[in-house]
């Protein structure tokens, strides 16, 4: 199936740095998680043909890629925001008011978390669980970007602007 | 006695820098142990200085180094760096990683010795970008300076270290759900035995062990087996990273002996608890650990004085509740996390953590009656000791950690149909 498609699903220099990526390991396939993130950096999610793509360069069954996106909460086989707003709800952050972010967010941007996104396409929100931050509680991760640390329900429109 | 840091570099500070690390003595431990120490010698002063393992198991180091076969087989021998940091109310080795990432190369390269290690093989959580990015630009910078790589510091063994990424699986963080995760599939752990030091990352002999514990070591190689052993208790020596969150004034991670007085570090470490308000409940070791009520803030912290008390030390995870925090709310929080994070594999866990979540929701909802906190109870039973792994024992120690240190409050919500406590946080 995948042989029959002219055109890849994601670019050249995706596909070099998962190559680049492959002789760090004694096994090919150790690679799979690298270039899922890889993948979905540049195109926001996986779809299935892409992971039809890394099964033939890794060298196993589409099945063995798509098991692994669909365990790791990370990966997304379908589109979301293209900033998607992932607020740690386990318990330091709750402690801290991670609750009134997500509803301030939720009211804000009119999406619900998990799953919807704006209709520009512009915004999803996540609940996540802990971010390893509950020092700095509440914690934000922005697609895979640097954490937004000590994030207030009061303060949301600044986050809102930072992110932007 | 003011205790003497060697874990994290001063308040405010970090040594990314080759040049800054090795300012203040770095790699001068690496460079003595790959000169006059032989892997049997470093073992044995690992051994001797009760180093227990910083993941949460506290299983003793050295011991575990000394599991791995003889050197001379046909399969080349790795380390699995834990740095998949996931347990809530942990923080601590993100300090090490983003602060001294330094330290980690050079234990690395002295277990590396020890144990005749190819490579290690550090798995950081997928969600940490800043620090794999930080220690990626070290391991670049220790290559370079011929540290790691060929016949690396003037030996001629090679090793080297390698950065993998998780993908936000909690479940990873287990020795064998990570070694699975690196192998590039599903984080499900294995069957034990066989065990990790003769089955372990792609069939071969493995040594996995947390960030924070293969950073004490340059130490202990530096001062000797002795000098450590003088920090903390008999049976849990030398300093730990206590990460304090949630109702305290400075939050934050803080060095000190293992040992130290639950209630020094929350009063004055992390300068209290905010608003005047009162203590109430101590998770003291991430949530897998049974919970602690404020009658029990003078317990020390190691794994001695904990165990005596009822609970574990943990990862030294310390998530402090004040007088509004409802505590049905708090266990509905971690049931939640190990819902979601459960792999699924064992029907115990899978289940359980599940009935668990709902269980408890309706109890909070002012839906329950005093039969669901025995139902509670039951389905904790079937869930201890009966699966691949410890997460479902995990799951089972905080909902009945919970519901036994705090049952009036439950029975409560039970008899008042709703929340008796208004101001607290929410789920």
């Amino acid at each position: 199936m995948s042989s029959e498609r002219t055109s890849p699903v994601f670019s050249q220099q995706v596909r070099d740095a998962i190559l680049a990526e492959i002789p760090k390991y004694p096994e090919p396939r150790s690679a799979l998680l690298v270039a899922l993130h890889l993948v979905q950096g540049e195109l926001g999610h996986v779809p299935l043909e892409a992971q039809e793509e890394l099964a033939t360069i890794l060298g196993i069954r589409p099945i063995e890629v798509r098991e692994v996106v669909t365990f790791y909460p990370m990966y997304h086989e379908h589109p979301v925001g293209k900033r998607n707003i992932q607020v740690c709800v386990n318990i330091a952050c709750t402690l801290n008011g991670a609750r009134d972010v997500v509803r301030g967010l939720e009211r804000r941007l009119g999406v619900s978390s998990g799953g919807e996104r704006t209709p520009d396409g512009n915004y999803s929100i996540e609940e996540v669980q802990c971010l390893g931050s509950c020092g700095t509680a509440v914690c934000v991760q922005v697609n895979n970007e640097p954490y937004i640390e000590g994030v207030r329900a009061d303060r949301l429109d600044d986050l809102l602007r930072a992110i932007d | 006695m003011p205790s003497e840091r060697y874990l994290l570099p001063p308040e405010g500070t970090h040594w990314r820098d080759l040049d800054a690390y090795r300012q203040a003595g770095g790699y001068e431990a690496a460079t003595r142990a790959l000169r006059e120490m032989t892997p049997e010698a470093l073992i044995e002063e690992v051994k001797a200085s009760g180093l227990r393992g910083r993941g949460g198991a506290g299983f003793t180091a050295g011991q575990k180094w000394s599991f791995m076969p003889k050197p001379g087989g046909p399969k080349p021998r790795y380390i699995a760096c834990n740095s998949d940091e996931s347990e809530p109310g942990t923080f601590k080795d993100r300090q090490i990683l983003e602060r001294n990432p330094h330290l980690l190369i050079e234990g690395l390269i002295i277990t590396g010795h020890a144990i005749a290690a190819r490579a290690a093989y550090v798995y950081i959580r997928g969600e940490y970008v800043t620090a794999h990015r930080i220690l990626g630009e070290a391991v670049a910078q220790a290559r370079g300076a011929e540290l790691l790589g060929p016949k690396h510091m003037g030996t001629d063994r090679d090793f080297d270290v390698h950065l993998m990424r998780g993908a936000g699986a909690y479940i990873c963080g287990e020795e064998t759900g990570m070694i699975e995760s690196a192998e590039g599939k599903k984080g499900q752990p294995r069957k034990r035995p066989p065990f990790p030091a003769v089955y372990g990352l792609w069939g071969c002999p493995t040594t996995v062990n947390n960030v924070e514990t293969i950073s004490h070591v340059p130490a202990i190689v530096r001062r000797g087996a002795e000098w450590f052993k003088s920090i903390g208790t008999p049976s849990s020596t030398g300093n730990t990273l206590y990460g304090v969150s949630g109702h305290v004034n400075r939050p934050g991670v803080y060095e000190l002996p293992l040992g130290t007085p639950l209630r020094e570090i929350i009063y004055e470490h992390a300068g209290g608890i905010p608003n005047g308000r009162r203590l109430k409940a101590i998770v003291p070791g991430g949530v897998s650990m049974p919970v602690l009520s404020a009658e029990q803030v003078d317990v020390r912290m190691d794994h001695d004085s904990l165990r005596q008390v009822g609970s574990l030390l943990g990862t030294g995870g310390i998530v402090v509740m004040d007088e509004t925090a409802c505590m049905v709310r708090a266990a509905i929080v971690i049931a939640r996390f190990f819902r979601h994070e459960t792999c699924g594999q064992c029907t115990q866990c899978r289940e359980g953590t599940a009935w668990l979540y709902k269980l408890l929701r309706r109890v909070e909802a002012g839906e329950g009656t005093m039969e669901y906190l025995q139902t509670i109870d039951d389905v904790c039973g079937y869930m201890e000791g009966q699966t691949i792994c410890a997460l479902s024992d995990a799951a089972a120690w905080a909902a009945t950690g919970f519901l036994r240190r705090f049952r009036p409050e439950f029975e409560a919500h039970v008899r008042e149909r709703r929340c008796p406590l208004p101001e607290s946080f929410l789920p």
